[in-house]
């Protein structure tokens, strides 16, 4: 299918309006040297039978599996009116709300959007949205180190996520901000190493998870005290369905939370699109990079919805800016507020109970094979790590032989397992069971 | 009436509804109130809406209804590239086969998707003029961070630290500047030319060996072909610098050359401009990077490869420049970007950036006299009015793009580029007709008249939208970010 509606004499009457001759001339000015002049190395044009048939044969080489994996990327239920709305063309095909006199869904449901990001985490302010949950994070970061101004270091726990840690230390690098690790102590962050830490009197910045990468609910208590006392900011990760339920980042005295948006709802989508939350105190509001919508009205007095507080953007500030965030993963911060509001605090609330209720089966299940122990005695929602006597890489080719993606492997002797509310009794049994004729 | 809609899904909440469908309880003695201890929960209850299912349906259908998308009409959003986005990209992206693989299946498990990126990656370099390219940045702006990454680990490994400083056209976007910042380079500008390129007699004395590379559109953001590329190839790699080409518009040459040909070491693709990916009202976007032969080893972190069985599997570089993303970018992004490339097929792609230019062409042509054409000449697949010729009317390039909303159009890009006060950036795109254009063109011209004759009713524009000019000092003067804070 080519897509472009110019038939030869629309070519040639445009040619002629525009007092050119062919339409070599259109490229003209260009060096002789430059002109591309062989076929493109590319497939001849498919039609869409073809093109059905080719990635029907292409998914055909993909395996589905029964998710046991977690790690930041949950196989929670979809609901099915999600994809409809989200794919109308008025959502789907619009650009960044410049216009807002005709953009007013967009901005909108980002309004609406910023609203319940601010209930699940308690706190003020939000952005419009991120491209994920690392790079949130990363953007957390570099906030820390702008509002501190002459300090540059920022600790980040060893409980978290390794996928956040790598590109949070990759920007770090560039930038030239310090990243230190705050060692793990029983698979929870070491609050006395970070107590140490921040007597140095140079973090400006502190990064801890919740739940942690080891799915362990970690208890914070006095930490933003410790953090404010020594003119730290702490940025809480968090996972925003578990927020539902766990006491919020705002309630831990958190300045900052960031996280990924894919435990609501999103299609694990082989890692992408998904999308990252970041919020803050007002405090901080000026820091906070990205788009942010605001509420006003227009010149009729009627209620309206617009692009605000851009003085601290790119497009304003150029290299004085502290980010270089031009858009939003707006059409993926459409899909968790169509989410959200289908589940409202009770259904956010039933799907954690129910994952929690299937992990937990899961975990006295597999304690009970004896190939496998807790690997560590701490509160968990839905995903926890187990130590055990078979070799983890032996584990995960049995499970796959039945058609299971037991988790993800941390070390030889050490399996992270999660359950979401789409995992059946008979799912757990299997994969118990598979671990037990080991 | 359906435009007049004005409620939040907030507004709809009655307590007691419910809008979702999950299974029932499976196992006993498993229960979160007994097993969470009480210091770790929250303490009060989220106001997330309590509404039905069919609520929520009508509510954002609502909201649909005061949007506007290329799928509603003529949306020629200059540096923006919005052309059609075809449904088949979406219906395959959409496949079940892939959009449930979790990034932790083992290759083995995922052969198809990965096949699927290998070949996208490849596309890319074949119609780019490089050897590599990486999918995983999110988006342009990240692509052009990822891009000043392995520009700064190039000299770095080669033990070259001093080279701080990147050169910036001063036409650059705003994400150019910013881009570099992030990466921890401080930024040199370079003034532009008359006619809006780079004026290379100002370049020559900002080359030192302090310089790490300059980073450039070709063409321009005033959709002019930068002509003495080879020249500033040659100058800026034999200062020991590396070219970054923002390929924010690609769509204009696509086809027709290449930005390897042209010289560049790195550059960013953005799927959603030229590989025709929705916008999606902002994002998701794909921003993938490629670079040249001796580079590759330079790009993040997990890298796509084919071993000699022709099986597909993650590699990890340690002289990489790291990582930049949760895993593979928008894999989703990535399909409908394939899903494209192969329905258009070589014989198609390569005419993208000839109708591209000729459109736009074809619209400045017929509209130079009525608003004042800076920049002569051919353009490429954009262009920039400054304002209307007639500077006596008092109409401004905002009021002209707010008439423009009454008429059913989506506005051009405006006060962009910095260069001229009064900015109309004009990109019409391949995949509208002549009969859009000259519908359009008439349009222009009527404003154009209308400025003259009753300038008030473009003053004071838009007359038909859903809601007209909006309080913009209000809103960022006492911010209302959340329901919360608009309820008080």
């Amino acid at each position: 299918m080519k897509y472009f509606p110019h038939t030869q004499q629309d070519i040639e009457q445009m040619l002629q309006a525009a007092g050119l001759k062919s339409m070599d001339d259109l490229y003209g000015e260009i060096p002789e040297q430059l002109l591309f002049n062989r076929e493109f190395d590319l497939p001849e044009a498919m039609s869409e039978v073809e093109i059905r048939k080719f990635f029907e044969s292409l998914g055909g080489k993909n395996r589905q599996l029964v998710c046991f994996a977690g790690a930041g990327v949950e196989d929670h239920y979809s609901p099915s009116i999600i994809a409809p709305i989200i794919s109308r063309g008025e959502f789907l095909t619009a650009y960044t709300p410049y216009q807002p006199e005709i953009s007013q869904g967009t901005l909108q449901y980002i309004f609406e959007y910023q609203s319940m990001i601010c209930e699940l985490t308690g706190m003020d302010v939000t952005n419009a949205s991120m491209y994920d949950g690392t790079t949130a994070t990363a953007e957390a970061m570099m906030m820390t180190v702008a509002a501190a101004k002459k300090r540059n270091k920022v600790l980040v726990s060893a409980t978290m996520n390794p996928k956040v840690k790598k590109v949070v230390e990759t920007y770090a690098l560039y930038n030239g901000i310090v990243v230190e690790t705050i060692a793990e102590k029983e698979g929870v962050t070491d609050l006395a190493e970070l107590d140490a830490k921040l007597q140095g009197g140079d973090v400006a910045g502190v990064i801890l998870a919740q739940p942690n990468f080891y799915g362990i609910v970690e208890d914070y208590t006095g930490v933003a005290e410790k953090c404010h006392a020594n003119k730290a900011l702490l940025v809480m990760n968090a996972n925003p369905s578990a927020l539902a339920v766990l006491k919020t980042p705002a309630e831990w005295g958190a300045d900052i939370a960031c996280g990924d948006g894919q435990s609501l709802g999103i299609p694990m989508n082989y890692g992408g699109p998904y999308v990252g939350y970041l919020a803050c105190t007002n405090a901080l509001v000026r820091k906070l990079p990205g788009r942010i919508v605001g509420s006003t009205t227009d010149v009729d007095g009627k209620r309206a919805f617009v692009l605000t507080l851009q003085a601290r953007e790119q497009h304003i500030r150029r290299e004085k800016a502290n980010s270089n965030i031009c858009s939003n993963q707006s059409l993926m911060a459409l899909y968790v507020t169509i989410y959200m509001s289908l589940m409202g605090h009770k259904g956010l609330k039933e799907v954690n109970k129910l994952s929690y209720a299937g992990a937990h089966y899961l975990a006295e299940q597999l304690v009970a094979t004896g190939k496998c122990t807790l690997a560590f005695d701490k509160p968990f929602l839905n995903e926890f790590a187990v130590k055990t006597t078979v070799c983890t890489k032996k584990i995960q080719a049995a499970l796959l032989e039945k058609g299971i993606l037991g988790g993800v492997r941390i070390a030889d002797d050490m399996l992270l397992l999660c359950v979401t509310e789409q995992r059946t009794k008979e799912e757990i049994d299997l994969l118990v069971e598979t671990v037990k004729n080991l | 009436m359906i435009r007049n809609y004005d409620k939040l899904i907030f507004e709809l909440s009655k307590e007691g509804r419910e809008g979702y469908s999950l299974p029932r309880k499976q196992f006993d003695g498993c229960c979160m109130c007994k097993g969470l201890p009480e210091n770790l929960r929250r303490e009060s209850t989220p106001e997330l809406p309590e509404v039905t299912e069919f609520d929520v349906v009508r509510h954002y259908t609502n909201l649909s209804n005061k949007n506007f998308g290329v799928d509603t009409g003529f949306y020629p959003l200059g540096s923006c590239t919005m052309k059609y986005n075809p449904r088949i990209n979406e219906e395959m992206a959409a496949h079940p086969a892939f959009t449930q693989l979790h990034p932790e299946a083992p290759a083995e498990c995922t052969q198809g998707a990965l096949e699927v990126y290998y070949n996208l990656a490849a596309s890319l370099a074949e119609v780019s003029g490089l050897s590599a390219f990486t999918l995983n940045p999110y988006a342009g702006a990240h692509g052009e961070l990822t891009g000043l990454m392995i520009m700064r680990q190039y000299h770095i490994q080669r033990g070259d630290l001093k080279r701080t400083k990147v050169i910036v056209p001063d036409s650059a976007h705003g994400t150019n500047p910013a881009s570099a910042a992030v990466c921890g380079l401080q930024i040199v500008e370079v003034k532009s030319t008359a006619n809006g390129t780079v004026d290379v007699e100002d370049l020559k004395p900002l080359l030192d060996d302090t310089i790490a590379g300059i980073m450039m559109t070709n063409p321009n953001t005033l959709g002019i072909f930068e002509t003495e590329i080879p020249e500033i190839s040659r100058l800026v790699h034999e200062c020991g610098g590396l070219l970054y080409y923002d390929g924010a518009n690609l769509n204009a040459v696509l086809g027709k050359c290449r930005p390897g040909d042209m010289g560049f070491d790195i550059m960013h693709i953005n799927l959603h401009k030229t590989f025709s990916t929705p916008h999606g009202g902002g994002g998701p976007g794909d921003g993938p990077v490629g670079v040249r032969e001796g580079l590759e080893h330079l790009l993040p972190n997990p890298q796509v490869k084919k071993d000699a069985e022709g099986k597909f599997y993650l590699d990890t570089d340690e002289t990489s420049s790291g990582y930049v993303s949760n895993f593979l970018g928008n894999f989703g992004v990535i399909m409908r970007a394939y899903t494209y490339i192969l329905t258009l097929g070589r014989e198609n792609v390569k005419m993208v950036g000839p109708l591209a230019v000729l459109n736009a062409n074809y619209v400045k042509e017929a509209l130079k006299g009525e608003y004042y054409l800076p920049i002569e000449g051919v353009c490429k697949h954009e262009f920039v009015f400054d304002g209307l010729a007639d500077k006596s009317t008092g109409v401004t390039t905002l009021d002209i793009a707010k008439r423009l909303l009454d008429y059913g159009y989506h506005a051009p890009t405006i006060y962009f580029p910095l260069l001229f006060h009064q900015s109309i950036m004009i990109e019409p795109t391949e995949t509208e007709s002549k009969e859009t254009l000259d519908e359009f063109i008439a349009v222009m011209k009527k404003v154009a008249q209308e400025a003259i004759e009753n300038p008030e009713v473009v003053k004071s524009a838009p007359h038909s939208t859903p809601v007209r000019r909006l309080d913009e000092t209000t809103a960022a003067r006492f911010p209302k970010t959340t329901y919360r804070q608009m309820k008080g």
